[in-house]
């Protein structure tokens, strides 16, 4: 069954507080059990608490599925771009460099992709994806737009980003100030952007991040 | 009709009239050919035609075929051949015959899907010499009691009717359909019961193999129960059941899932490149400085974005010379920066 229209995703990078409940909940998605497909990235973790929840954008025209040698990513009808199909998959990583985001994850040792799929065991019934289900702060969140446009009466979703020369929209929204809404986000100029909050200082992070391989 | 499809049809056509040729020779000009097996042999050669058809087609899409040309060229560097001969020969054994990548996946995936080949692939090899004419058995003169088996119309070996050997080698198709039922009812409990494949199988990708391959298997048994135990009760009908099925899913190989057979050995010409690429130079994020990928993934991948039509160029470079885990960062930086720029003015009309 396809994930239905009226149903949205919506992302708030700045409302994200890390605590990796979306990480657990992800695991528990039946389409890649046991496997987080959400990334929970730090900004800057030597001077900043800063994290960013990154999901699959699902975009119109995904780069992922384009530059994909075997064509074993495909868009269903409904707009979610699938993770890669097994039997076709040769994990040459292609899509892992390619994807604007950087979400789809590669496991050499089973040769596949894997990535996020909105929950497609879930949201294909109508239910909210696993990451969505247990956020706290609604980082990130899964319903109609009247909800979200509810429940944030200053934010606005947008789902057009620009990469250099290149535009991508997307399925997913991200909120962005209702005050000012940009016609899209543009992710290269924040090449020069530094991490949020940045009052936090750990020398000790400064060389190497001594907690970079801990899986959580 | 679009030149890529032009030069698809050309090796299509070659490919078909190819095998004709060797079945004309291997049948020695059609004089082992069994005729009562035609619609088969026109069946191969459809499929023939469809398969390199959709298989020059997928060469010639742009990712795809810098894949190729890099996978032959990383195999065939003079210096790595020996080295990548020896690998081919253990991937081939380990990935492809032992299935070792899909049993790391899930291990009842992983022996559903050997019962699946073994078994698909042990009726081919029986088949389609049979089909062809390459194979023919005949009794020895003077010995009634002796079959003498022939391969493109030479002698190669004799062996009593009623030894074990012909047992085993008569029965063949029968121990093929029974692996390939086994693997059928395996993949078709995981399908009934896992919730993750319930939510993204397709009839016609997922499900509509199984049941060709159950119905061959079921219609191939059902012949041998007619010969062997009810003295060949509805035998002809029996025959143009399997016929059909065995038909339909040959002319179906090129569209469906059964492609996949054709399309997996690229994993091991990818092998030999990320090979090549982990003992070359390694691309440095432009954000954070660190080596994140082989350098020439990184140069090809941009060439095929800008043939595909992709246009991340940006400032000072490509947006592809940052890391994935920059380009996270990235995303959640351009966002705040939004809600922590100034107000813009109030519009002058209010």
């Amino acid at each position: 069954m396809p994930v239905p229209q009226q149903l949205e995703f919506f992302v708030d990078p700045s409302r994200c507080i890390g605590c990796q409940a979306c990480v657990q909940a992800c695991t528990e998605c039946d389409t890649h059990r046991g496997e987080a497909m959400i990334h929970l990235e730090y900004v800057d973790r030597a001077h900043s608490v800063q994290t960013v929840p990154v999901v699959c954008m699902h975009c119109e025209q995904p780069t992922c599925a384009e530059v994909c040698p075997a064509d074993a990513i495909k868009r269903s009808g409904d707009g979610v771009v699938q993770s890669a199909r097994k039997p076709r998959c040769i994990a040459c990583g292609n899509c892992v460099v390619a994807c604007p985001f950087g979400v789809p994850e590669l496991y050499i040792d089973r040769a596949i992709m894997m990535k996020c799929d909105m929950c497609y065991d879930r949201t294909s019934v109508g239910k909210k994806p696993m990451c969505a289900t247990v956020c706290p702060s609604q980082a990130l969140f899964f319903g109609t737009r009247e909800q979200a446009l509810a429940l944030r009466p200053q934010s606005a979703p947008t789902h057009t980003f620009r990469f250099g020369d290149q535009t991508i929209t997307t399925r997913v929204n991200v909120m962005v100030p209702r005050r000012a809404v940009p016609s899209h986000v543009d992710v290269t100029a924040a090449m020069a952007e530094r991490a949020s909050g940045r009052g936090l200082r750990l020398p000790v992070l400064d060389s190497a991040d001594p907690f970079a391989d801990v899986e959580v | 009709m679009s030149p890529p499809a032009t030069r698809a049809t050309a090796w299509a056509i070659a490919f078909a009239i190819g095998l004709g040729v060797l079945i004309m020779l291997g049948s020695r000009n059609l004089a082992h050919f069994d005729a009562a097996l035609v619609g088969y042999t026109f069946a191969t050669l459809f499929a023939t035609f469809g398969i390199t058809y959709r298989y020059a087609m997928w060469l010639q899409r742009p990712p795809t075929r810098m894949y190729w040309r890099r996978g032959w060229r990383a195999f065939l560097a003079p210096r790595a051949l020996p080295g990548n001969l020896a690998r081919f020969a253990k991937r081939a054994v380990v990935e492809v015959a032992a299935n070792r990548f899909i049993l790391r996946r899930d291990r009842m995936r992983g022996v559903t899907h050997l019962l699946l080949m073994w078994g698909c692939f042990l009726a081919a090899a029986i088949t389609f010499p049979l089909v062809w004419g390459w194979i023919h058995f005949e009794t020895v003169p003077g010995h009634l009691g002796l079959y003498r088996a022939y391969l493109f119309g030479y002698a190669t070996g004799d062996f009593a009717v009623s030894s074990a050997l012909a047992f085993v080698v008569f029965h063949g198709l029968v121990w093929a359909s029974l692996l390939v039922l086994a693997g059928v009812m395996l993949a078709f409990r995981r399908r009934m019961r896992d919730r993750g494949a319930e939510a993204v199988q397709q009839f016609g990708e997922d499900v509509l193999p199984l049941v060709l391959l159950a119905a061959i298997s079921v219609t191939g048994l059902m012949l041998t129960i007619s010969y062997t135990w009810l003295r060949g009760y509805a035998y002809s009908f029996l025959a143009i059941l399997h016929a059909i099925t065995v038909i339909v899913t040959l002319l179906w190989l090129p569209f469906g899932k059964f492609f996949h057979i054709f399309q997996r050995p690229a994993q091991l010409g990818v092998g030999f490149y990320k090979d090549e690429g982990a003992r070359g130079d390694q691309a440095r994020c432009r954000r954070c400085s660190r080596p994140f990928a082989p350098a020439q993934l990184i140069r090809d991948l941009i060439t095929v974005e800008r043939d595909l039509g992709f246009r991340y160029e940006m400032a000072g470079g490509h947006y592809q010379e940052v890391c994935p885990a920059c380009r996270r960062a990235l995303f959640g930086l351009a966002q705040g920066a939004l809600w922590t720029a100034p107000a813009p003015p109030p519009s002058e009309d209010g």
